[in-house]
């Protein structure tokens, strides 16, 4: 594709993507005709979302440093298995997970009754330690899968080099593996700062009270329950600010790394022994503990409930693939349309790129809200609300997917662009033969990723169903709230494992068409 | 709106139908035009548990086409927010599933017509002047324990604020949830100026607040929590649907708020009729009789001698409170507020 059709296609998704987060925004501030006041519980909110949040990244990204590294410089039986079910509590919905962590470290959880044992005081999940513990469960696989991709993306090159120089571990780090966590980690903890800053159904169920509200509770409240948008719209726009000055403190951080091509050539890392391999061990050993016993105990709860599923559930589950797979297609090709315009530099990249992040600011619940106010006088929400269920979860989805192509848009772009051009490699042919296989990686991981949220998400569905719009998440939800706790859990389970399928597909597939 | 119109719609929502019901309604067209053209539709808005196949939607509408010579359908999503949203555009004629304390909300939209309907039928333990909204089900908030793992519970609301100390209570928070809202209002209307002092007696025993009802309802029966917050019928589930009698609501002779859901119908609804027709019959035994096992709630207007079998025998409390809607509307933001407080402390 020449040079300018690429710049027209990325600013006319940009210009759809604006549109669809900044229109909702505005319909809705319009239609509310009036600017609230903050209220002092609204501040108590900021700045515990605010802690919450830093808390939860710095630790998430934290721990995703030494699990990545083992698992990259490691190789054991299983290892891959373990790569991608460890990635399964990012696609879990959120009370499953909290009913999972809570099965291993409530009151009546495993640890407890080990403590109990062992004579010691019990731990309580109940607290800012408990909505931090379980942001680290649902945000470290996703951490720990973006530094895995940074440590993948070294070339071999640089590491036989650095061997025949004689590098030490400490070398290693100060010179290949520092300047990569420079490049991918300020762009991981954005991300999972972001989610932790919008998510509240884990913050009040585990932080034990309302000093646990976050602004995304109080956005819910004035959507769901008082209906008051002009307070709504005021919040989505805090909670936008906060989210926006995160990615811009972050992205001024973010260096592209200076390891230039290789060709490809797999070669294993250098595994140092002695108490490095100890410490592996205990990396991978830790985090396959922490991350699979909820989830085990997720699988157990809601096996019973399989063989008593209702009908109404594989409907649903019909339902949410279909939105699920129509999402990722937006979202993937929106991210693809942004990344390479940027990566190739076009006129206003910066601003491209602040537009491919624009969603993960926003509220999905306003923007569901919002596109209601806009349609409404034309059609019956009801109507839409697949449609708008479909263009959120897809608008949603794409900063995860645009922030995992770009490092690797620019790397291809970066070290093959002018090669491609010297073999006048343009077009379809250029995308065909360069760029798509070289980004098969995180695009097939990115596409797995958006279809396993949007699969999970519960979001504005909830507010209009329609008539025969409910979701697998919805059907979980309703049969909570009818006391058939056993059938949510099987239904639950099923939604984890669709989900799960549908990641581990696409992101299967992105790896084997890298690597032919 | 005819029944046609269903099958008019923009392409992105073809999902929404049924694979079945497609192929169906392009193979019986031809013939369903002529009879569907006839055939008036009652537009339903009902809250989200309502349609579901263990819901009392499917009976509910099963019976009333059999005696309207109409299509019933249901509309499920939230009520107050979506009908604030459409406005004057709403295709709803009725309304079912508004509780009590969003009643003056739901009326301040001005959207409702009077129901015009004689309530001498009304079975319940408080006094209903209202000629808007008929209420179709009711209940109390309680306290649900398990006496398997809770001996004694408290004999009175005072009780709960000199809990033993290993006892856990789960609630709801009353700034998203309806039964959250009801527990506030309760503990104001039991304790008035006291009610600060006693959500901080009962803070140290709060395992934690969660969004909805259900949330807390699965931390109950995973045995995390001690005792939940729920409604008095809530046993009933237990007992008819898993022939599971340890559950048992915690009873207080200070009195139970009284809560219920309510019907309304739509002023600008182009069924009139139609709506009337089911306002009505909304009150009668037909109708009422879905109501217990189907929404484990109490039916509003069935004497207890014609409730289902075994319901009669379910423990309810002697003394029952209840606001006004203007009075819980006026006190709201307030009893949010001091409980908010106390529990963040």
């Amino acid at each position: 594709m020449a040079r300018s059709a690429v710049s027209i296609t990325g600013f006319g998704v940009a210009a759809l993507v604006v549109a669809l987060t900044l229109l909702p925004l505005g319909a809705v501030f319009l239609r509310a005709g009036g600017w609230p006041a903050f209220g002092p519980g609204d501040w108590q909110a900021v700045v515990f979302t605010l802690q919450q949040a830093l808390l939860s990244a710095i630790i998430s990204c934290g721990l995703a440093v030494p699990v990545a590294r083992a698992l990259a410089r490691r190789r054991f039986w299983g290892r891959r298995a373990l790569i991608v079910l460890m990635g399964a509590p990012f696609v879990l919905p959120v009370i499953v997970a909290v009913l999972g962590l809570v099965a291993v470290f409530g009151r009546a959880g495993v640890v407890n009754d080990a403590l109990a044992l062992g004579g010691w005081a019990p731990w309580s999940i109940y607290g800012a330690q408990g909505v931090v513990l379980a942001h680290v469960f649902l945000n470290l696989p996703l951490a720990v899968r973006m530094v895995l991709l940074g440590w993948q993306s070294i070339p071999a090159e640089r590491l036989r080099l650095g061997e025949s120089l004689g590098f030490g571990p400490r070398q290693v780090f100060l010179h290949l593996e520092g300047p990569m966590l420079r490049a991918v980690l300020p762009g991981a903890f954005v991300v999972i700062f972001v989610i932790c800053l919008t998510s509240f159904a884990v913050a009040l169920t585990l932080g034990g009270g309302p000093k646990a509200t976050t602004v995304e509770l109080a956005i819910y409240q004035a959507v769901r329950f008082d209906f008051d948008l002009g307070r709504a719209g005021l919040l989505a726009a805090v909670q936008f600010c906060l989210c926006l000055s995160a990615a811009g403190v972050a992205w001024a951080l973010v260096r592209p790394t200076p390891f230039g091509a290789g060709v490809d050539r797999a070669m294993a890392m250098n595994a140092p022994g002695g108490w490095r391999l100890w410490g592996d061990g205990l990396a991978i050993g830790g985090a396959a503990l922490f991350l699979l016993v909820p989830l085990a105990a997720v699988g157990l709860r809601g096996v019973p409930g399989l063989a008593e599923l209702p009908g109404s559930v594989w409907a649903a589950l019909g339902r949410s693939l279909g939105i699920a797979l129509l999402s990722m297609g937006c979202a993937v090709l929106a991210a693809l349309a942004l990344s390479v315009a940027v990566a190739r530099g076009v006129r206003w990249a910066g601003a491209l790129d602040a537009v491919a992040l624009l969603p993960l600011a926003t509220s999905g619940l306003v923007l569901g809200v919002g596109l209601f106010v806009i349609v409404q006088p034309f059609v019956a929400p009801a109507r839409m609300a697949l449609a708008v269920t479909i263009a959120v979860n897809a608008a949603m989805s794409l900063p995860f997917v645009y922030r995992l192509l770009l490092p690797e848009a620019q790397a291809v772009l970066a070290d093959y662009g002018r090669l491609a051009q010297s073999l006048g490699l343009r077009g379809w042919a250029l995308w065909r033969f360069l760029i798509l296989p070289r980004l098969a990686r995180p695009l097939g991981f990115g596409a797995g990723l958006s279809a396993a949220l949007s699969m999970g998400d519960l979001g504005v569905i909830a507010l209009f169903a329609g008539d025969r719009g409910a979701t697998l998440p919805l059907v979980v939800q309703r049969l909570m709230g009818a006391y058939r706790m056993e059938q949510a859990m099987g239904a639950a389970l099923l939604l984890v494992a669709a989900s799960f399928a549908l990641f581990w597909a696409f992101d299967a597939w992105g790896r084997r068409y890298a690597s032919t | 709106m005819l029944w046609m119109t269903s099958n008019a719609r923009p392409v992105p929502s073809q999902l929404e139908e049924d694979m079945k019901t497609s192929i169906l309604a392009a193979g019986a067209l031809m013939t369903a035009t002529m009879a569907a053209a006839q055939t008036p539709v009652l537009t339903v808005y009902a809250g989200d548990y309502f349609t579901s196949e263990w819901g009392p939607g499917p009976v509910i509408e099963k019976e009333f086409e059999a005696i309207c010579a109409c299509d019933l359908q249901f509309s499920v999503g939230d009520l107050l927010p979506r009908l604030m949203l459409e406005g004057t555009n709403t295709e709803a004629d009725v309304v079912i599933g508004l509780t009590t304390d969003v009643l003056a909300r739901a009326r301040e939209t001005g959207m409702f017509a009077p129901h015009g309907q004689d309530l001498s039928a009304l079975t319940l333990p408080v006094a209903w002047p209202d000629d808007i909204y008929i209420p179709f089900n009711w209940g109390h908030t309680a306290f649900i324990y398990d006496e398997t793992r809770m001996a004694v519970p408290p004999a009175t609301f005072d009780d709960m604020r000199r809990l033993p100390e290993a006892v856990k209570v789960v609630i709801q928070d009353p700034r998203t949830s309806i039964s959250g809202l009801a527990l506030v209002l309760w503990v104001k209307a039991v304790f008035g100026d006291q009610a600060g002092a006693f959500w901080s007696d009962l803070a140290p025993h709060i395992l934690t607040v969660t969004k909805d009802w259900s949330e807390s309802y699965g931390l109950f029966t995973s045995g995390e929590a001690d005792m939940v917050l729920s409604y008095t019928t809530s046993p009933a589930y237990h007992m008819f649907a898993e022939n599971d009698l340890t559950k048992k609501a915690a009873l207080f002779p200070e009195g139970h708020y009284f809560m219920a859901e309510t019907v309304g119908k739509i002023a600008a609804t182009d069924q009139p009729a139609l709506a009337d027709q089911f306002m009505a019959w909304v009150l009668t035994p037909a109708f009422q009789s879905v109501i217990p096992a189907a929404n484990w709630s109490l039916p509003s207007a069935l004497s207890q001698d014609q409730w289902p079998e075994g319901w009669a025998t379910l423990p309810l409390p002697e003394r029952v409170l209840f606001l006004s809607e203007t009075e819980a509307e006026a006190m709201r933001a307030e009893v949010i507020e001091e409980w908010r407080a106390a529990l963040s402390q």
